[in-house]
């Protein structure tokens, strides 16, 4: 089976990005889609992962959906692949729904598996508390796979890298200006995510949260009330409302646990709750707990991660 | 400014998730049904904005039965002019927005909006599939939205950060936070929607192009270990050792 994967190389290969590789590779012969200048020897390096060749639009700098839409739909043509497969990011959430109409072509949004020996995708529903099992009825399909669901595989090879012109037309949507975001690892993609809420009584007390997630490698995060009053920046805010996550690690310090913040992090593999409310909800979620402040335990924490890494 | 924005119904947020019939279908039993979140506080209450500045028309549209009605109305009573129900089971995104882009397209919309994604299926696929039907342009997940004549202004999450766009009308957008502030309807809104027209449409006939055929519940957490502030190496070592998490 000839299967397509939109990756998104704009910033160099995110781990999401080898995550759709392999995915599409235990589903057949892949062709990997992108756009923009990434460097050839970079995109060659998906072939370890299991793609076969490259296609490069490198008249598509932007994430315009019109565009990249008609780019991926001529590589659909020129490579007769009946599956399509992208990272369920920003990105996908805009192409991949246009995609699906334009190619008459049924989506599963939010996959978290392999289809299943009778081709039906498990994904994410009611914010995270279930799972569906969604059937496609059309004769190709469009799978949008929640990041940290499966991991890379290496598999070794090389990748062809071909450029590729999708005739993508012009964008509609003009890009003015572009606001990083301060951190250096985006929030949905982070593995190890330590977030904290308003038991830390004030901006001013974050040092303490920065520290745990620089000696782990992790993004930090927080709840809706403090992105609210301000004390951190939105695109901090894990939740219902906010972003949902699913790292392998969420450490929450100083969160009661309300049902619409678990709605964005009980996709996470282990919970770790620090809280003062030996009755906070949180704790029937977490799989460790410490009752306890979290200005005495995340600065204890903080070291005993510290010694962890210098003996390993 | 002519403005339609799609609402959907979504089980109240401390609703019991549960499922019937061999687990193919959401258990509806005592569940309260509001409008999805993301379409109210954000793509609503920021249309009958635009509308108070700007002067228009604000059209609400949903996908379902008579059922559906009460969150209808709650929609008019926050503000909204009209609503337009389509008579179906919204079986999916496509034949939801399908649905929707029909009428859509013989009634001269300048700004189609919904929310970023609905709180039960969590697709974010609605919004993409209007502007495709339509061939409209998209800006998803915006947080941010100025109408100067007949150009918008932006701000939207990108995986790179925020980004602020620009796109003429008529466009498709999905809004998500910071977009507005939720509303609560008064007494004379409440009032008023009883009266305000309510216009029910067939559907049109349109494939499924996917099911869901079955659902699961996440296994049980096995209970929480607990801990005290002072055996931080011990949890390191079972982060490492039993989670494998570092």
């Amino acid at each position: 089976m000839s299967v397509l994967v939109y990756i998104n190389s704009q910033n160099g290969l995110h781990k999401a990005a080898l995550e759709a590789v392999t995915y599409g590779k235990k589903l057949g012969e892949v062709t990997v889609i992108t756009n923009g200048q990434a460097d050839a020897s970079l995109l060659a390096s998906l072939g370890a992962y299991g793609a076969s060749k490259v296609l490069v639009d490198r008249s598509v700098q932007s994430d315009d959906d019109q565009q990249l839409s008609n780019v991926i739909s001529a590589a659909v043509t020129a490579t007769g692949a009946t599956t399509i497969v992208f990272s369920h990011d920003l990105i996908a959430k805009a192409v991949a729904p246009r995609l699906s109409v334009k190619l008459k072509a049924g989506l599963v949004s939010g996959a978290i598996a392999l289809p299943a020996a009778d081709g039906t995708v498990k994904v994410n529903v009611f914010s995270g508390k279930a799972f569906g099992v969604v059937k496609v009825n059309s004769a190709s399909r469009i799978i949008s796979l929640l990041p940290n669901s499966i991991q890379p595989e290496e598999v070794g090879g090389t990748a062809t890298v071909e450029d590729f012109n999708g005739q993508a037309g012009e964008a509609k949507v003009t890009l003015k200006n572009t606001i990083k975001p301060e951190g250096d690892i985006p929030l949905p993609e982070a593995e190890l995510v330590v977030s904290a809420g308003r038991g830390l009584k004030g901006p001013e007390n974050w040092g303490m949260v920065e520290d745990l997630a620089k000696a782990l490698g992790a993004a930090t995060a927080c709840s809706r009330p403090v992105a609210d009053i301000g004390w951190r920046p939105h695109h901090e805010h894990v939740g219902q409302t906010g972003v949902a996550i699913r790292p392998n690690l969420y450490i929450a310090a100083g969160i009661s646990g309300a049902i619409q913040h678990l709605a964005g992090v009980n996709g996470s593999k282990v919970i770790v709750v620090i809280n003062t409310d030996a009755e906070a909800p949180f704790f029937k979620a977490a799989d460790y707990g410490i009752v306890g402040d979290a200005f005495e335990v995340l600065p204890k924490l903080t070291e005993a991660v510290k010694k962890f890494k210098a003996s390993h | 400014m002519k403005i339609l924005v799609c609402i959907s119904k979504a089980p109240d947020t401390t609703s019991k998730i549960a499922f019937t019939d061999g687990n193919t279908k959401f258990d509806e039993n005592g569940v309260q049904y509001i409008v999805n979140p993301y379409d109210e506080w954000y793509a609503l209450v920021r249309a009958l904005e635009i509308k108070e500045t700007s002067g228009g028309q604000v059209t609400i549209i949903t996908v379902g039965s008579a059922a559906d009605e009460a969150i209808i109305r709650k929609a008019l009573a926050i503000g909204a002019d009209e609503a337009v129900r389509i008579d179906a089971d919204p079986k999916d995104a496509y034949y939801t927005a399908t649905q929707i882009a029909e009428y859509a397209k013989t009634n001269g919309f300048d700004l189609i909006l919904t929310g970023k994604e609905t709180i039960n299926y969590n697709g974010s696929q609605v919004a993409g599939m209007i502007a495709a039907s339509l061939d409209f342009p998209l800006v998803s997940l915006a947080s941010k939205l100025e109408v100067n004549g007949s150009t918008l202004t932006l701000e939207k999450e990108a995986t790179n950060g925020l980004q602020i766009v620009e796109v003429s009308l008529p466009a498709v957008v999905s809004c998500a936070k910071g977009m507005a502030e939720q509303r609560i309807p008064n007494m004379r809104g409440i009032m008023a929607a009883r009266t305000k027209p309510l216009t029910v449409i067939p559907a049109v006939a349109v494939e499924e192009m996917t099911s869901y055929v079955g659902y699961e519940m996440p296994a049980a957490k096995s209970a929480c270990k607990m801990l005290t502030a002072d055996q931080m190496d011990e949890l390191v070592s079972l982060l490492h050792n039993e989670a494998k998490v570092i």
